[in-house]
Parts: C-alpha cells; structure tokens; sequence
C-alpha cells in the first residue's frame, strides 16, 4: 500500500486528536491512578557501604544474589564459562588483592565477601567503549545501553574488578523465572549491576539491600553529610577494592 | 574491476591454489553463520578470557600490516632502488593484512549488526575509536598508492606528483596503526600484564621483524614460482631488517621481564608464570612459550651470522622461525596471557575450538586469496612491461 503524504498527515493528526481527547477526558472525568506511584529517589552520588562482619553472621546465605538475579532476569548457566553475574561471592583475598595478609585475622580468612559492580567515580569501562553504551550519570550510576552494546568487550578487559559478564549465548532459555517488569537481555551483550536504577525510579531500594535478613547493606547519598552510609563511614573502618588504582569505587567495606 | 581481468588468467596450479582457499573460506563461513546463530559461546573464549585468538590474531596482523613501512621507506624517502621491486609487494601485504584486522575485529564482535555504532556515536576517549580511524585510513592510504603506481607502471608513465606526499603520510601512519593498537591495551589500570609503556615499542619491533620476514618468503616463493626476482640486494637488505628488529624485539621483552622480576611485584609477575612455568597447576602455554623463546633465539644466532644470513638456502628457514616465533608470542599469548590470572586470581584457561579455529583459517585464506590476487595483477603489469 503505497500512501501519500497528505493522507499520511491526515491520518496521524486524527489518530493524535484521539489520543489526546481520550486523555483529556480522562482528566475531566476525575479518574485517577488506583495506586501513585511512589517518588523516584534521588541522589548527588549513589554509594553503597556493606558491613562485612555482618554479612557474615549467616553462613551461605545468598538471599541478595537472589533476589538480584530474579529482579534483572540474570540467566543461569552452569558452564563456569558462560557465566552472567551482577552481584557474588568470592574469598576476601580475592575481592581484595591489595588488603594481601598472610596473617589476615580468622574473621575474614577465607570467608567468602560480596562483589558487584563498583559503580567508579572515574570508571576505565566508560572511558573505553566505543559506542557510550556504558556511561556514568550525574548521580554516579554507571548504566549499560543493551540495545546500543556491539558486544566487542573491551569494558570487560577494562573493568579491574571483573565485574562485567558477557551474554555468549541466548541467556533467555535460561532464566529460571521470568520477571516480566525487567528487560531480558540478547546475546552478544555485556551486561552488569545498575544500582537498581529502575527500583529507585519508583521510590525503592536496590534488591540486593532490601533482601538481606541482617541489613549488611546500606545505601544513600554520598553528598549527604546525614545519610546513613556517610554515618557509617564516619563512625567506622571501611576499605575499598583496589583504591590504589584511583577508579574511586563507590562501594564501601566495613571491616 | 580495476585491472582485475589480469587476475582471472591463469594456469592449472593458479586455479587450484584459489579452489583451495575458496574452500577453505567456505569451511569458516559455515563455522560463522553458526557463531552467528548461536553466540561467541561457540568459542573457547570465557567470562575471564574475553578475548581469545580472533583479537589476538587482529593484533598480529596489524604488525603485519604497519611493517610495510619498512620498504616504503627506504624506497621513498631515501630513494633505495634495490626495493624497486618488492615495494609494491609490501603495500598490496599491508592491505590484505589491513582487510584481515577488520574481519578479525569483525567476527569478535557479539552484534555486529550494530557495526556502524561505532559512526554513529563517536567516542574520542576510546582507543578503539582511534584504531578504527587509523585502520581505515592506513587501508585507504596504501590502496590508493598501490593502485595509482601499479596503474602509472602499466601506462609506462611517471605517477602523478601528488601521490608523494600521500607516500610519505602513509609512513608515520603506518606507525600509528600499531602504536594505538598496543594502547588498546596498555591503558588498562587492571591489567598488569599488558600496563607498560613498553608495549608499543614492543610491538613496533616485532612487527617489523614478522613483517619483513613475512614478505621475504613471499618474494623467494614468487621467484621459485614466476620468473620474477625481486633481486639479491632487496632480499639480503629485508633480511638485515629482520635482524635488527628481532634483536630489537628479544632486548625489549627481556626488559619487561627484569622489571617485572627484580621489582617482584606479584601482579606483573602472575602472567608471566602463567605463561612460562605454569600457575595453580595450569600450564596450557608453557610447550608454547618456550618454543617460541627458543625459536626466538635460534633465529637470532642464524640472523646475526652473516655466513647463515646471506645463504638463500637458510634464509627462507630462519624467516619462517622468526615468524612462527612471533606468531605464538603475539598472535596468541600476549593478548591470551593478559586475562590469566583474571582480576580476581581466578585462573582460567583458554583454548580455541574447532569453529573459532576454521573461522580464523578462513579469515587467513581470505588474506591469501588478496595476496595472490594482487601479486597476479602486479606480476602481468610487470612482465608484460619487461617483454
């Protein structure tokens, strides 16, 4: 069907008269949305602050890994290899390189700490893709664009804390249960934590920290001199992943 | 096409030769569509090894591609007749070389539907932003030299004027490719194995040895097959090239390796024992590393020794030593060996699979199908031109 541009024209201002009669009726008739949503939180700088000492009151427990998997459809693939992770486990002396201590006190010898995305104030993956699909926002959140990623993984070499994963096949056939509120990804993109960016759009904390039972984590506002992960930073040690590499991460250790 | 024509004449050996690479292009492109279907999954590549043989086969490649400024030079800025003959030689390998860098970035990529992103949103801060200007433009440079004298040659009259100083560009251009190639890697806070501003020398060195080297076999296999001989003076000159360039090559690694060693830094130390003795009880590159450190050493002692040097029965040995040396030491472990230990210390290993393996193979055919298509056409201009 070959159409004009006059009855192109013709066609979508009526449908468009439509559509904002119907709005405007919907105004007048004094109909509003059964339930309002919550307002978007907001921040200068995102920051996260996890207490180790109790994360590690409750032996296994994997409820944020969970819960964060579940919420961004993360697939599961048992091939070590193939791998998609936003949020894991692994040994203190492996998240931690720098902390290197052949005496390092039984508290954290060998106990397994939380690795994510550290969301850098200075992050090398922005700096190097080569289409602004990873970006950083005002509010410190570095995001992915999954729909503009040509997946050359240059942020995952980039990346000095392996926090990047790579769909190297079709990861939806492999999604335990589907969340139909999150996107699935494609193959062939990187993907990795958001901080939640669609949870606090809607007034909500990040999964991770609303999952855990022993609220290990704390999350807020940086810039805020009242806010409780400026609190805890002030009253408490905290260690960052390889601060000497000047990335700043914006994800804090209590020890 | 231009002067394709010349191209399509040939004898039984010649079509054979192209059936051949035809079949093997064909092989890789099944193995491609089969990527492309079911993801890079295919590959032997991992979340902790995210790069495997195709970047690291783009790596090399682009020192193949650059050390074609290695007779370009001489011949055009020092006006060295001796190279009148395989300078052309050297350009039309640069091209092909070029062409096979895209195809190897091309076939790495997990959508390259979205290729053209790259256009669409530039990105100065990215290195492969630059090396995606200075890939094309070096393509673009040499395809308009090579074709503008073949075609001035053919009409037996002088190029146009212009094109010197499009030559001379393509000299320092021809640097540039592998300089932003080694800054690819050598920006990356972490990782240790490629952070040192010595990576670019290095590969500058390298490929001016593998390059070179390369180009020697080919014009001792065109005088073996064709009645045209580049000259004694051209090859024994190209061979001194080679010379310099391994030594350069061999001295420059061994200062990373005092650096890394006396300093004793544990995360500059990591992959080299990885690739040298082995770590956490694996060692899949260590058969390779030595070898090519041995290779490496023994073609130092053939290059060094005028006797061994000068004698055409040897020479064409010692280049493919130097070759496959540099090959393993570039084309597979500099890039492989960067990912092992991974950030977190994990040590995983990496091998490529039989379909990245064809895949990459076709991508070498498709090298040599250019190879020999331009050698054909520059063979029938010039023997046309002698008789």
């Amino acid at each position: 069907m070959i159409i004009s541009r006059k009855r192109f024209l013709q066609v979508t201002g009526v449908s468009l008269l439509v559509a904002a009669g119907e709005k405007l009726m919907g105004a007048f008739s004094g109909v509003v949305p059964s339930e309002a949503p919550a307002p978007a939180l907001t921040a200068r700088r995102w920051a996260m602050v996890v207490d180790l000492p109790k994360c590690y009151r409750k032996e296994g427990c994997i409820k944020c890994i969970e819960a964060c998997h579940a919420a961004h459809n993360v697939p599961k693939f048992i091939d070590h290899a193939l791998e998609v992770k936003w949020i894991w486990k692994d040994s203190f002396e492996n998240v931690f390189p720098s902390q290197e201590n052949h005496y390092l006190a039984a508290t954290f010898k060998d106990k397994p700490a939380l690795a994510f995305c550290n969301h850098c104030d200075n992050p090398p993956c922005v700096r190097v893709c080569p289409t602004q699909a990873t970006w950083k926002r005002e509010d410190g959140i570095v995001m992915m664009d999954w729909h503009r990623c040509i997946g050359c993984r240059y942020c995952m070499a980039a990346c000095p804390y392996g926090s990047r994963s790579f769909n190297w096949t079709n990861p939806r056939s492999n999604i335990a249960k589907l969340d139909p509120d999150f996107p699935t990804r494609t193959k062939g993109v990187v993907e990795k934590c958001t901080f939640c960016e669609e949870r606090l759009g809607k007034g909500k904390l990040p999964a991770c920290v609303e999952a855990c039972p022993e609220k290990a984590m704390a999350f807020g506002d940086l810039d805020d001199s009242h806010s409780q992960v400026r609190e805890l930073l002030g009253s408490r040690y905290s260690i960052r992943r390889k601060p000497e590499l000047g990335t700043q991460p914006e994800i804090f250790y209590l020890v | 096409m231009f002067m394709f024509e010349k191209a399509l004449v040939g004898g039984r050996r010649y079509w054979i030769w192209i059936l051949c690479l035809l079949a093997v292009i064909g092989l890789g492109f099944l193995a491609y569509l089969r990527q492309l279907s079911y993801g890079l999954a295919i590959t032997g590549m991992s979340r902790d090894v995210t790069w495997g043989i195709y970047i690291a086969q783009f790596t090399f490649m682009v020192g193949v591609a650059a050390s074609a400024v290695m007779v370009v030079l001489p011949y055009y800025l020092h006006n060295y007749k001796a190279f009148g003959k395989v300078t052309i030689l050297g350009e039309f390998l640069a091209i092909s070389a070029v062409t096979m860098c895209m195809l190897f970035i091309f076939v790495d990529m997990g959508q390259p539907t979205r290729v053209f992103n790259v256009l669409l949103y530039p990105t100065p801060s990215s290195l492969m932003f630059w090396d995606m200007i200075s890939l094309a433009g070096y393509l673009l440079l040499n395809a308009v030299i090579a074709l503008v004298t073949l075609s001035a040659e053919r009409k037996e009259i002088a190029p146009p004027t212009w094109i010197k100083p499009v030559i001379l560009l393509s000299i320092p251009w021809a640097v540039s490719i592998h300089t932003v190639t080694a800054f690819l890697y050598s920006g990356l806070p972490g990782r240790s194995f490629w952070l040192s501003a010595i990576l670019a020398p290095r590969f500058l060195a390298s490929a001016f040895a593998a390059g070179p080297a390369l180009l020697i076999l080919l014009c001792m296999l065109i005088r073996k097959l064709t009645r045209y001989d580049v000259g004694r003076e051209a090859i024994q000159k190209l061979a001194l090239i080679v010379t310099y360039a391994m030594i350069t090559n061999v001295f420059l690694l061994l200062t990373e390796v005092f650096t890394t060693f006396y300093s004793r830094l544990p995360e500059h130390m990591a992959h080299f024992q990885y690739l040298f003795v082995g770590l956490n009880g694996h060692a899949a590159l260590v058969p390779w590393m030595w070898t090519s450190a041995i290779l490496a050493l023994a073609s130092l002692a053939l290059l060094i020794v005028p006797g061994t040097r000068n004698s055409h029965r040897i020479l064409p040995l010692t280049c493919g030593i130097v070759f496959l040396s540099l090959w393993i030491d570039k084309g597979l472990a500099l890039i492989v060996g960067g990912f092992i230990p991974s950030p977190l210390g994990a040590v995983t290993e990496y091998a490529p699979t039989l379909p990245e393996i064809s895949i990459t193979l076709a991508i070498w055919a498709i090298g040599f199908l250019m190879v020999t298509v331009f050698y054909k056409i520059t063979l029938s201009v010039r023997e046309g031109f002698a008789s």
